[in-house]
């Protein structure tokens, strides 16, 4: 047997388990291939549990192994490195449980934090370095650790109990206006904050690459001339404090 | 062919997570640290600080698991490309990887998988490894895996495959003495006669860990102190191969780091009486 055929059987062997995968190895082979076997489920099922710690916690063990089963099954790993495996998780969930949003904006969450954890570095901008922007010409650049989404629940809510082992942990809910989901790294530390529909249509402006103008026009039209100017002015504070924005280009 | 990196025979640590803190704030007494190269192949944030920080105060040895040397499909130059980038700055002891293989046709099993001993797989690793040796611009060491499925057609032993393959490419050998002993229980081989067959001069590193007992076959599960039987074998080890870098490497069930480094302890007080008697 060439090499190839016999590294895509091993492959199919792992993938399937099937009895007819194994019979090309030997009987010989069978207690050696349980092993490999049993690490390569075991592996996975693993990664998953230590990207996800706080939805494992939601749903409980056995859920949470049925959905990793399932994931495995329909997505054998294909990077070079196991902090990817478990990007696509949420389709799993998506589709194992359809009717908890909650639960799939709770794997956003933690499969956002650790993205950031390890994104690019990225300097906060420093406020002196505003003074000589041309604020009609501005544009906003934002830290490359930045994740965001629309927020149909109290996920955060959810999370930040959990995460901090909190007495009570909130029961999942649909929020009556729908906000965004923030996530970023402030030096070492991933953060997650819930933004209002004013702050994220803001953000969503900064994202694309709009004009700090233009920002402020959409914020002068949700909530008028005087309010909008000084939401824009506390924005940019705050996300220059945050180490949001790392920059300006003008 | 690269020139391989000057001897080096102190003795080391794997750096996991749960000491990183006695690291960098204390002065732990080792001589070089080894790191999973693919847990800093990231793009920025805490692991790369850390590492950098650790490497002010300790000589790092990169270990991969990711490179997949024995893949029929060759390897992956980007994988490569982001590796030699993490070693350009580090400027480790030594880089290392698996005789193993864990990708075909786009999937990657995160396991060491064995490799056939046959000429086939010889030739291919050895191209495999000329490319990985050309990207990264130096030599790499490979350990001997631990292995549970042997392969009905294999020509040769584990040690002339090893011996073989650093011949023909200027490889060194990162010698796993726990390897050696689960893979010689496994499949029935004299763990002297690997010892004797892999050559000497080639060895750059050696690995120390622990193992379990399976359902009929032990296995390399790095949660374990080392065992007396690897203790013997190491002595044996250090006899035949004279001073060699040599670290504890724990995985999983990670002690207090005061037990690892009395653990090698016994390994330095094991390589002086080794080297006093050559």
């Amino acid at each position: 047997m060439k090499l190839a055929q016999w590294q895509e059987g091993f492959r199919d062997w792992l993938t399937t388990g099937s009895a007819t995968s194994a019979d090309a190895f030997g009987d010989r082979a069978w207690p050696g291939l349980t092993v490999y076997q049993n690490n390569y489920r075991t592996q996975l099922v693993t990664c998953l549990e230590v990207s996800y710690p706080q939805l494992l916690r939601r749903v409980g063990e056995g859920n949470f192994r049925n959905a990793a089963m399932a994931h495995i099954d329909a997505h054998p790993p294909r990077g070079w490195t196991l902090d990817t495996y478990g990007a696509d998780f949420v389709d799993t969930l998506v589709a194992l449980f359809p009717r908890n949003p909650d639960l799939h904006e709770l794997a956003w969450i933690e499969w956002s934090l650790s993205e950031a954890f390890v994104a690019p570095d990225a300097s906060p901008l420093a406020r002196e370095a505003l003074w000589s922007v041309n604020w009609d010409e501005a544009r906003l650049r934002l830290t490359p650790s930045l994740r965001h989404r629309v927020a149909t629940t109290n996920a955060d809510d959810v999370w930040s109990a959990l995460q901090n082992d909190a007495d009570s942990v909130p029961d999942g809910e649909m929020l009556d206006v729908a906000g965004a989901l923030v996530v970023w790294r402030q030096g070492f530390h991933s953060r997650l904050r819930r933004l209002d529909a004013d702050d994220d249509a803001a953000l969503r402006l900064a994202i694309g690459k709009g004009h700090f103008a233009a920002m402020c026009d959409t914020l002068v039209m949700r909530l008028g001339e005087e309010a909008g100017v000084a939401r824009a002015g506390a924005l940019l504070a705050d996300w220059l404090d945050a180490g949001i924005v790392v920059g300006v280009d003008d | 062919m690269f020139t391989p990196p000057p001897p080096f025979s102190g003795y080391g640590l794997g750096l996991r997570k749960e000491h990183y803190r006695d690291f960098l704030d204390g002065d732990v007494p080792v001589d070089f640290v080894e790191v999973i190269s693919e847990n800093f192949m990231v793009d920025g944030g805490q692991p790369r600080d850390i590492l950098r920080r650790v490497g002010e105060k300790h000589p790092v040895a990169l270990h991969g698991v990711s490179m997949s040397i024995g893949s029929a499909d060759g390897v992956d130059i980007a994988y490569l490309r982001r590796l030699k980038a993490l070693a350009d700055e580090v400027q480790p002891l030594f880089v290392s990887d698996h005789l193993s293989w864990s990708r075909v046709a786009g999937f990657s099993s995160h396991d060491l998988l064995p490799v056939p001993y046959t000429e086939e797989a010889l030739a291919l690793v050895c191209r495999n490894i000329e490319v990985a040796q050309d990207v990264l611009g130096r030599s790499m060491l490979f350990e001997n895996p631990s292995s549970y499925v042997a392969f009905d057609g294999a020509t040769m032993s584990e040690w002339e495959f090893l011996a073989e393959m650093s011949k023909r490419t200027g490889c060194g050998l990162l010698l796993d003495v726990n390897n050696v002993f689960v893979s010689a229980s496994n499949h029935g081989f004299d763990t002297h006669a690997f010892l004797r067959g892999i050559p000497a001069a080639r060895v750059r590193q050696v690995h120390l860990a622990g193992h379990s007992q399976g359902p009929g076959l032990l296995i390399d599960t790095h949660d374990q102190p080392v065992c007396d039987d690897v203790w013997a074998l190491y002595r044996t080890a250090m006899s035949l191969l004279g001073p060699v870098a040599t670290m504890i490497e724990r995985d999983d069930a990670i002690p207090p780091l005061a037990e690892l480094l009395d653990e090698l302890d016994i390994a330095r007080g094991l390589g002086t009486v080794a080297r006093e008697a050559a």
